[in-house]
């Protein structure tokens, strides 16, 4: 091999150019970073390559979904007899639960009847396997294998059986990227099962937990307290169980609690979720009810109807940007 | 010309096998600790066959890399192209270096780029990682010795350059 060793790679000293093409790069990846956050460059980009993408993300599953398989394979025998009775249990518990639900939710309809709305208990899901692969970024995110193709859009909330896991992010033909209710960057109007009170479970930065920065100082909130999807924001339907409290202390500020609460889902070990369909709920609070009363025109004068004034329509069940 | 263009496959393979390792999960436990595999072998190759590593194609794979991870566009290839430049800066000397100096060099190489990628998150308003996040460079700079190994026996067995 007869190479000129001598311009291309200099004992000591660096070549200019090399810097300057350094500068170049570098420059290039910022204006690249800065734009795509701007933008969002990189999700186009990505659905447009997802031809390449896509079976890339198949293929690092592979292994994942190959250890799962063997430790079926491979489990012993006792195991797996204790693995199915207790799953007997669980159903025989479920079936239970559901049979006195059933009768709770005949009763719900007749009253919903009664009150002539239109909203029904049947959930209209669709079932997502979780492909195993490491997305970085501190894993905050889930990846599926179901896409546009099979009907999935941004924004739809993702379940398993004991809970919200959080929400669809990005959507590539055949895979989908789900924000997880843990992302920093993630906020859920939820209500305390105890008390009714309402407020917004946001991602934690310390671990997979929720904190609670904004609870008023006299609210009534104790390690324990169950919390479920409010419904407020008309983004996550209400009534799912999404953690539980943990702990409460006044913040640092002193002027509201904080509270940090586990999550009900089951985040890291969920091989299957559940993606939620229409839930066509009324986008923001329900419109203020007007004020039934005499007819105005025997109010006196003075107090002539002062005009309710509507709240302002939040937009609190989405991503926090 | 065979054995030219197999050495180029061996090199497409081994590049692309490592965004692929990038991209497996570990279990929990173990999760921190995963190196860089991008990283490793670009390293290898800017020591070993410079002429195929510039700064044009670090700045590709870690288009590449970006791609496939979705972070932000441009994240890794900021992160590789340092890397990069770096490695062939001191190419002559590294090449030279005893096993474990060398090693030594690619822990160095390896905190500079978390470093570099925790100023970056930083500057995108991420939060503090914990601190098993600092273990991977040194996973990665044990995994050196034997990543060097394997592929310059690989490229022994196939006579590539």
């Amino acid at each position: 091999m007869a190479r000129t060793r001598d311009e291309s790679s200099p004992l000591f000293a660096g070549n200019a150019a090399g810097t300057l093409r350094l500068i170049i790069y570098l420059a290039l990846a910022m204006a690249l970073m800065v734009l795509d956050q701007r933008n969002g460059w990189l999700w186009r980009l990505r659905y447009g390559a997802s031809a390449v993408v896509e079976p890339i993300y198949r293929l690092a599953g592979l292994p994942a979904a190959g250890i799962r398989t063997a430790s079926v394979a491979f489990a012993d025998r006792q195991g797996l007899t204790v693995q199915n009775r207790r799953l007997r249990e669980d159903l025989l518990l479920a079936n239970a639960k559901l049979n006195r639900m059933s009768a709770v939710a005949e009763q719900n309809q007749r009253l919903k009847q009664l009150l002539d709305t239109q909203h029904s208990l049947k959930l209209n899901v669709q079932l997502a396997r979780v492909i195993g692969v490491d997305m970085g970024a501190f894993r905050y995110q889930l990846t599926l294998d179901v896409g546009a193709r099979d009907g999935v859009k941004p924004g739809q909330p993702v379940i398993d059986a004991h809970g919200v896991m959080g929400q669809v992010k990005e959507v590539l033909p055949t895979t989908s990227i789900v924000m997880l209710v843990t992302d920093p960057e993630h906020a859920i109007p939820v209500v305390d099962e105890r008390t009714g009170l309402r407020t917004v479970a946001y991602g934690s930065r310390e671990g997979e937990q929720l904190s609670l920065p904004d609870i008023p100082l006299a609210a009534d909130v104790r390690a324990g307290d169950k919390l479920l999807t409010s419904g407020v924001g008309g983004r996550f339907p209400p009534g799912f169980p999404v953690g539980e409290i943990r702990d409460v202390a006044p913040a640092d500020t002193g002027m509201f609690l904080v509270a940090h609460a586990s999550v009900a889902a089951d985040i890291d070990r969920s091989a299957e979720v559940l993606l939620l369909h229409d839930q066509a709920e009324p986008a923001g609070p329900p419109p203020p009810i007007v004020p039934m009363g005499p007819p105005a025109e025997l109010a006196p004068a003075a107090a002539a109807s002062a005009p309710v004034a509507p709240p302002p329509a939040r937009g609190n069940g989405g991503v926090r940007r | 010309m065979n054995r030219q263009r197999l050495g180029r496959w061996l090199f497409a393979g081994t590049l692309m096998l490592a965004l692929l390792l990038m991209l497996v999960p570990l279990p929990g436990v173990l999760e921190p600790f995963k190196p860089y595999w991008p990283a490793l072998v670009l390293l290898y190759w800017a020591l070993e066959s410079e002429d195929r590593v510039g700064l044009g194609l670090a700045f590709s794979v870690g288009l590449g890399a970006d791609l496939l991870n979705g972070i932000v566009l441009g994240e890794q290839a900021l992160r590789l192209c340092a890397l990069v430049f770096i490695a062939l800066r001191f190419r002559s000397r590294l090449r030279f270096f005893p096993m474990w100096q060398q090693t030594l060099a690619v822990l160095a190489l390896l905190l500079n780029d978390r470093v570099l990628l925790l100023v970056v998150r930083m500057l995108a308003g991420s939060s503090l990682p914990p601190v098993s996040w600092w273990g991977a460079p040194f996973v990665g700079a044990m995994m050196w010795p034997f990543l060097f190994l394997l592929l310059d026996d690989l490229r022994a067995r196939l006579r590539v350059q």
